[in-house]
């Protein structure tokens, strides 16, 4: 038994931190939030290189073959940096759906393609996945209807859209009758995308035997992949709320000796940390536990949500009047938790879900 | 990452569950504690003892079985007897922090006249550290040992002392060297809890119950030679209690098992003929804790890692004991409002039998909160995550007007 990263794993943590931190210093992320569309050429470049599109692909379609435990370790380095690089879905999510979905020949033409990073495709849920606004598409040879807010998709080739029923199709993104809407969200540096679909010539995906279980599995890993994200960003804001309180001073000493300050911050890493191991678990477990995959998920999406905010708040808090400004910047972790939280089923969504597996529902 | 039990530890697993198919009849009940050992439990006890399954890594020329120390083989055998619900061995103070400080600064004297009694159950030990008026500050105590003509005479005053009413021996800290400084003015006596001058007075605590002593000494004698390691050395050996701390491998398994218990109470409990689990407010909090137990048990497991590596856990290690009586204290609170008017009637039997499930309930809700307090309060572990965790300043000392 060993609940630990490899050091494989640790070392491609080490590589894709040093990346981030290298090309994503604090004043090229505020650049990227005030003018975005969501999508930035060099940042996609560098996770090609480091290969993050590759993670998910299986090695005969040229992917790395890795799990849902390695792109949990690169998301919670994406959130720790609050990197606008569309992961969650074209990188975990895609290939996953395809590895599920797609018939042999779909997966031969699109999975290297994923790998090298030269198509990049958004993953939208019509009523599944528990997002509020409108979600609801027909599917036959043609896809019609609307759907709104779909994340990673600023800057998408395609979009793989799952129906109610689990049923996929594939649609190019600026195919005609494909009408998109871009919408800055509450993360200036993560835009959504509301897209409706006019009868779209669309490619299905009808190769798995249980649509609907195969739909689920991908939001899954999906769901463990933002709440990766979120233990990586709150990360970030308690490291930040540790060395601003070993520097500030009031009233003759550090804030941080202070109790008052001391406390909140124990608060802090006394919930997150579990948080990491959780993630690891429900992670591993859409790897290997099928038994616990579904509701370790939900649990992970919802505890670590929860558990962030207050994070999000509490370090905040710590930086006084300052934390207040945009001129820290914080705000933008803070925003990233909490567009985390919304994205693939709030924590209510997620516990409703947990409620259902285990039969705790009245009938 | 892999969860999967290799081979030796999968054939100890099964080897623990024959044992619990042939004699899992004869456990005695899981749980109690806080009273003398019954005969059923000695005997079990000492077949525990003969399988390794309790007293593991302790020599054999001790009363163990002599084995390595494996923190994996550790969690498998507590894993395995939880699993089954069979009572696992005693835990008390005397086999969990004296036996394994003994056998690491005792004399072979020492080692040679407690440790097998302790583990078997024989003798039961009470720990002499906090004081009325040092509790956190416990380097800080007071009471006094003065050596005469070959004895240590012993005045001053305990508190806290859980099963100082039943106890035989006590392990003492106690200060000899009054002109030291604090931490060098202590020294650790093991004494007869019958010596003369010695009085050990039951301490009411709110769940009616008395699970604690005060204890007073007046003018008590102790042999000289029962110091462990020497003058002067009380807080070293103090230290070392602590460094053996067991992992709180069971602490996951409590949760666990509480949190199964709180699930089939929503399921049974009904306020106007609606069960529980259909009502959303409760079914909120039950999953709520579900999710939370979920990440204490991951944590767990990281910490298992951790040290069967030989990898100090740090900060990881400090959140343990405030993180885990919190969310203790949050799973009987709604155990207890599961009950709501009709758990009320409260009435413990104390040691005599078995308590209803009600008046269990409530007291794990009122003993949490002790727990919240003793074993170092969670006041002071949040002072400790944050300045050895977080490395954030200590508050500023001010200068001791007195000592």
């Amino acid at each position: 038994m060993d609940f630990s990263l490899t050091l494989e794993q640790r070392q491609f943590d080490d590589s894709l931190r040093g990346f981030l931190k290298d090309r994503l210093p604090l004043d090229r992320l505020r650049l990227l939030a005030e003018t975005a569309q969501g999508f930035d050429e060099d940042l996609w470049q560098g996770a090609v290189e480091l290969g993050l599109p590759s993670l998910l692909v299986p090695e005969r379609f040229g992917g790395a073959g890795l799990g849902v435990l390695d792109a949990a370790v690169a998301a919670e380095a994406l959130g720790f940096s609050a990197a606008p690089i569309p992961f969650a879905a074209t990188m975990a999510m895609a290939p996953l759906a395809f590895a599920l979905c797609a018939t042999a020949g779909q997966q031969d033409e699109y999975l290297p393609q994923i790998a090298a990073g030269e198509v990049r495709i958004a993953v939208a849920f019509a009523g599944l996945a528990g997002q509020t606004g409108a979600a609801k598409v027909t599917m036959d040879s043609t896809l019609h209807g609307r759907i709104d807010g779909v994340m990673d998709a600023a800057g998408a080739t395609h979009f793989l859209v799952f129906g109610s029923d689990g049923a996929a199709a594939l649609v190019g993104a600026d195919d005609p009758g494909v009408a998109k809407t871009l919408r800055r969200s509450i993360d200036r540096t993560r835009p959504l995308i509301d897209v409706t679909f006019d009868n779209v010539a669309a490619e299905r995906l009808d190769a798995a035997n249980d649509p609907l279980t195969a739909a689920r599995t991908v939001l899954d890993a999906g769901r463990v992949i933002l709440a990766a994200d979120s233990v990586g960003a709150a990360q970030t804001m308690l490291d930040r709320a540790v060395a601003f309180a070993k520097e500030r001073v009031q009233f003759g000493r550090v804030i941080g000796s202070f109790q008052g300050v001391k406390y909140p911050l124990a608060d802090c890493v006394t919930a997150l940390e579990p948080c990491r191991g959780m993630v690891w678990y429900a992670a591993y477990a859409q790897d290997a536990l099928p038994d616990e995959a579904r509701l370790t998920a939900c649990h992970a999406k919802a505890h670590v949500s929860d558990v962030a905010r207050d994070v999000a708040r509490m370090t905040t808090e710590a930086h006084g009047g300052m934390g207040f400004t945009d001129l820290l910047g914080l705000h933008y972790w803070f925003k990233r938790i909490g567009f985390n939280r919304q994205i693939l089923g709030n924590p209510e969504r997620c516990r409703e879900e947990a409620a259902r597996l285990q039969g705790w529902l009245p009938a | 990452m892999d969860l999967t039990l290799s081979e030796p530890y999968q054939a100890l697993q099964a080897e623990i569950r024959a044992f619990v198919a042939k004699y899992g009849h004869l456990s005695p009940k899981v749980g109690g504690g806080r009273k003398r050992p019954d005969q059923k439990t000695l005997d079990w006890q000492k077949r525990l003892l003969e399988h390794g399954y309790v007293g593991r890594t302790i020599p054999t020329e001790y009363g163990g079985a002599g084995k390595p120390p494996d923190i994996m083989e550790a969690s498998v055998i507590a894993s395995e007897f939880a699993r089954a619900n069979i009572y696992a061995g005693l835990t008390n103070q005397g086999i969990s922090m004296l036996v394994p400080t003994l056998l690491e600064v005792g004399t072979d004297e020492q080692k040679r006249d407690y440790v097998g009694p302790t583990i078997r159950g024989d003798l039961i030990w009470c720990q002499g550290y906090s004081e009325p008026g040092n509790g956190s500050d416990l380097a800080n105590a007071q009471t006094k040992a003065e050596l005469k003509d070959g004895f240590w005479i012993v005045n001053g005053q305990k508190i806290w002392t859980s099963s100082a009413h039943y106890a035989d021996m006590m392990f003492l800290l106690c200060r000899t060297e009054p002109q030291a400084s604090k931490h060098e003015g202590l020294s650790y006596l093991l004494l007869s809890m019958k010596s003369e001058g010695l009085d050990a007075r039951p301490l009411k605590t709110m769940t009616g119950r008395s699970e604690f002593n005060e204890v007073f000494f007046t003018d008590v004698k102790v042999p000289e030679t029962q110091i462990v390691l020497g003058r002067g050395k009380g807080w070293y050996v103090a230290n070392v209690t602590l460094k053996h701390e067991r992992l709180m491998i069971g602490d996951a398994g409590k949760m666990t098992a509480r949190l199964e218990q709180l699930i089939t109470l929503l399921h049974t409990q009904e306020v106007d003929g609606v069960k529980l689990i259909h009502m959303p407010e409760y079914r909120d909090r039950l999953l709520r804790l579900q999710g939370e137990v979920m990440a204490w048990k991951a944590h767990n497991l990281r910490l298992l890692t951790e040290a069967a590596n030989g990898q100090e856990s740090g900060v990881k290690r400090m959140i343990v004991k405030y993180g885990g009586t919190m969310l203790g204290f949050r799973l009987s609170s709604l155990a207890v409002d599961a009950l709501g008017s009709a758990g009320l009637p409260y009435e413990s039997l104390g040691e005599d039998a078995e308590d209803d499930d009600a008046t269990t309930w409530n007291i794990d809700y009122m003993y949490d909160v002790g727990l919240m307090i003793g074993g170092g309060s969670n006041n002071i572990q949040k002072n400790i995550i944050g300045e050895r965790g977080l490395d954030l300043p200590r508050e500023p000392k001010f200068v001791a007007g007195m000592r």
